[in-house]
């Protein structure tokens, strides 16, 4: 993206800068390391998008068609992980990388080498779990969560999906600290905390919750593997453990882990909104305190994934409430990016389309979730689809809309060229519609009683199946539009202005476009 | 590398973080197939070699540009909080097992005993069990054991520990003080009881072993207890040998009494595997 002719002159302290693959093996620069995680990013997208595609082939009719029940298991785990540690995390930490520095004003981020390391694990951890694909027993058929016992009857995978993991966490927490270090000691004078951006300072948040759950899980897949291979028993009834425990500290873990994905995606929506509503972001001190509210209510509210396993009932009650009071801050966010808009001046670029749909569609997303924080409710809809709705919901028109957002806001920021506004739009309207007709009808399946992870079903379910289906087909195949765009952008297109946009508010928009390979050597002054 | 003076200092080009990458991949594929029983294990040494091998030369750069005086104090913030915030990630690594623990001790053995919810499990399933600590669960997994109480070794070495906190903290105040001697006496102390706490802490484990009948698979105890003890035993010997590394530097004269991020960092952790070590003596060994 950004290529060495767009050095500016002054700079002739790396004249001997390497060039080729060299040059990406050995960078310490924050915009070649954020490019290579948005591509890695965009790659596993493609590949837990095929997985994707798997499932929903399968489940186009009721019966079995394609693949081999086993075989369905393996794409329904597998699909997860990557579109998680793959796909969405790994993109977050690539516009991290990019804008954190541009927007506070920094020469980089404040461990260079570590930062390249952190990516740098990344193509090596996945291949170590794709390769389970083709090993004796196949890739873990679990489902996400890992759960025992039925983790323990996976085969040749269970080491390499384990060590994996710890892979991607080691990459996880080095990533995170960085952007902690780089946010608490590289802003430029005059960059008060309450100055900064909000995609900055969600992403500050997101880092700690990073630094806090991430050795979590890793002790909790740490548990497993000695459970399996050195015959401990922390979760085998029989010595005195218990399978439940494996599910409090995996959640301890998995809650926090929803709202990595999703506070990133908080923060590129409070970017966007007010630049092409044309207004200051209104509430911008509450929206800081509603996302520290978010994160700390995240670590007490993990047992509502657990309400059917066992409970007793003051447990349950109290994550109940504890679950329904995120929707407080939340609905503060929702209410803040809609009084934003309110009489602005508005108009639609591709950027904005995507933070509309975002804020729409999390929204449902999120009422969702709050019907399965009822307990007695949730009973119901517990491993239905119902619950596939809801995380998909919140992950993809939430989560990967706001990358997608993101991507087309900053895209010129990065190549100095402007995307192609009408395919932009195309993109957008195809996404959106696919998004809806994918999973809005899997509510209706959840509440009928169709469970997840199943690659059979009965037939009074097959309506809604295959629009599902068909709309997962349309997602998925209109996402080959946005890589054309993208790569479009980096090949040509119209000139973009430092400002690319109309008068947006930021330390990203002084600065040339494409961003110089190096940027704020001297520090801004911030007033 | 050119460097401005007063500039923020940004390394230009490692080869560090893909030889680590390499490192840790041929070391997790090799201990990955070793698990699996297949021959194809060794890698893992190779893998482990590359990760050490990348430690020491990063680490060497890293003090080259030190020593050469291209770190500004804001570059110093950066590694200090880097470093702090390791020590949190460590910490809630250790916070995954001690819940372990307690959600066994209060929680999993009393409801397999019987208690509240667990009144059926009990009757239809563990019938005749009854909750205690300390337990290897209601099918003796494990068979018969022997615990260990809190006397005895393991007070000996939290003393040992508790003492090496002490004469690190000495070394520490004759290093700002520049008293060279007393520096490299106390900080050789620190790293040398470090070694006595693990060998002591080895010899425990071949007594639980050999006459205790207490071992990683005597249930949901032996379970928690090792791999507690034994977590932190592998950092106490990480902190070990950082200690003798920065030591090591001590003699060569690295460390200025203003200047000195490395001792700091390794004193800190030090600390940390110190204080994992009381909730360790409090909640394994003793209650
Ligand atoms: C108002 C906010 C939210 C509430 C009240 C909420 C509530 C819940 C509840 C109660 C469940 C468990 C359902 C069950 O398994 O029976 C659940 C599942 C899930 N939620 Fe949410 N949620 C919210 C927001 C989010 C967000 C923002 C994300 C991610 C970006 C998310 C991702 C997920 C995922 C991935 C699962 C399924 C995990 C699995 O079992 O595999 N949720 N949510
Ligand atoms: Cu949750």
């Amino acid at each position: 993206m950004s290529t060495t002719a767009t050095h500016a002159p002054a700079h002739d302290d790396h004249h001997n800068a390497p060039t080729g693959i060299v040059r990406w093996l050995t960078t310490t620069n924050h915009k070649d390391i954020g490019t290579m995680y948005l591509l890695f990013a965009l790659l596993m997208f493609f590949v837990g998008g095929a997985m994707a595609l798997i499932i929903r082939l399968e489940l186009f009719q009721p019966g079995l068609q394609y693949v081999q029940p086993e075989f369905f298991n393996q794409m329904t785990t597998m699909h997860a992980l990557i579109m998680i540690f793959g796909a969405v995390m790994p993109a977050f930490v690539g516009l991290a990388n990019w804008m954190i520095p541009l927007q506070i004003g920094a020469p980089d981020m404040a461990l260079p080498r570590m930062n390249n390391f952190s990516f740098w694990i990344l193509p090596f951890a996945f291949t170590l779990l794709l390769s389970t694909l083709f090993m004796p027993g196949g890739a873990p058929a679990s489902g996400w969560t890992l759960y025992p016992p039925l983790v323990q009857q996976t085969g040749d995978a269970l080491p390499f999906v384990i060590l994996a993991i710890h892979l991607m966490g080691i990459s996880s927490i080095m990533g995170a600290i960085n952007v902690v270090v780089t946010i608490m000691n590289m802003r430029a004078p005059g960059m008060t905390l309450l100055k900064m951006p909000l995609f900055t300072w969600t992403w500050l948040i997101t880092a700690y919750l990073l630094i806090a759950v991430m050795p979590v899980l890793a002790g909790a897949v740490t548990m497993l593997l000695t459970d399996q291979f050195f015959g401990t028993t922390f979760f085998h009834a029989a010595g005195g453990g218990d399978p439940v425990m494996y599910q409090h500290i995996f959640w301890f873990f998995g809650h926090p882990e929803v709202y990595i994905m999703i506070l990133p995606a908080f923060g590129i929506i409070s970017e966007i909104i007010p630049t092409f509503a044309r207004k200051p972001l209104f509430g911008y001190d509450a929206m800081v305190y509603a996302t520290a509210s978010i994160a700390f209510l995240s670590f007490i509210v993990w047992a509502h994934h657990m309400f059917t396993v066992g409970m007793p009932l003051a447990g349950q009650l109290f994550f109940m409430f504890a679950t329904m009071l995120i929707a407080v801050p939340t609905g503060v966010k929702v209410f803040n990016w809609t009084a934003t808009m309110w009489r602005g001046a508005m108009s639609f670029e591709t950027p904005m389309l995507f933070a509309i749909a975002f804020l729409f569609l999390f929204t449902i997303g999120g009422f969702s979730g709050l019907m399965l924080s009822i307990v007695p409710a949730d009973y119901q809809y517990h491993d239905s689809y119902f619950v596939v709705a809801h995380f998909h919901y919140v992950l993809v028109p939430g989560a990967v809309f706001a990358i997608m957002a993101g991507v087309y806001y900053w895209l010129p920021k990065w190549t100095g060229h402007m995307y192609d506004e009408t395919l932009g739009k195309i993109h957008f309207w195809l996404s959106v519609i696919g998004v809806n007709v994918t999973f809005f009808p899997q509510h209706f399946l959840g509440l009928a009683g169709m469970p997840r992870r199943i690659p059979d079903y009965a037939t009074q379910f097959a309506n809604f199946n295959m629009m599902s289906s068909i709309g997962a087909f349309i997602f998925g195949l209109s996402q080959l539009m946005f890589v054309y765009i993208i790569f479009k952008a980096i090949r040509g297109g119209a000139k973009a202005t430092a400002e690319v946009w109309d008068s947006p508010k930021g330390l990203e928009w002084t600065v040339p476009s494409p961003a110089p390979h190096h940027t704020f050597d001297e520090a801004p002054q911030v007033k | 590398m050119a460097h401005a003076p007063g500039k923020y200092y940004v390394p230009h080009g490692s080869w560090w973080p893909i030889v680590g990458s390499i490192g840790l991949f041929v070391l997790m594929l090799g201990a990955a197939n070793a698990l699996n029983g297949s021959g194809f294990g060794w890698p893992a040494f190779v893998g482990l070699g590359i990760v050490l091998f990348m430690f020491f030369g990063w680490f060497r750069d890293v003090i080259r540009e030190s020593v050469a005086g291209y770190y500004s104090a804001q570059v110093d913030r950066s590694f200090r909080q880097g470093m702090i915030w390791f020590i949190f990630s460590e910490v809630m690594f250790f916070a995954a097992f001690f819940g372990a623990l307690f959600y066994a001790r209060t929680l999993a053995v009393p409801w397999l005993g019987g208690e509240g919810v667990g009144f059926f499990t009990n009757l239809l399933l563990w019938d005749g069990f009854e909750a205690g600590w300390p337990t290897d669960g209601p099918a003796n997994v494990g068979g018969e054991f022997t615990p260990i109480g809190p006397l005895g070794l393991p007070a000996i070495n939290t003393a040992i520990l508790l003492t090496s906190g002490v004469t690190l903290t000495i070394a520490h105040h004759a290093l700002r003080d520049g008293k060279r001697a007393t520096l490299l006496g106390f900080l050789g102390a620190t790293w040398l009881l470090g070694f006595i706490f693990l060998g002591l802490q080895a010899y425990e484990y071949v007594e639980l072993y050999r006459d205790y009948n207490l071992r990683l698979d005597t249930g949901i105890y032996g379970s928690t207890f090792f791999m507690l003890t034994g977590f932190h035993g592998f950092h106490v010997a990480l902190g070990a040998l950082m200690l003798v590394v920065v030591w090591l530097r001590c003699v060569k004269g690295h460390f200025t009494p203003k200047q000195h991020f490395a001792f700091e960092a390794t004193a800190w952790y030090w600390h940390f595997v110190d204080v994992v070590w009381l909730g360790l003596y409090l909640f394994v060994y003793w209650f």
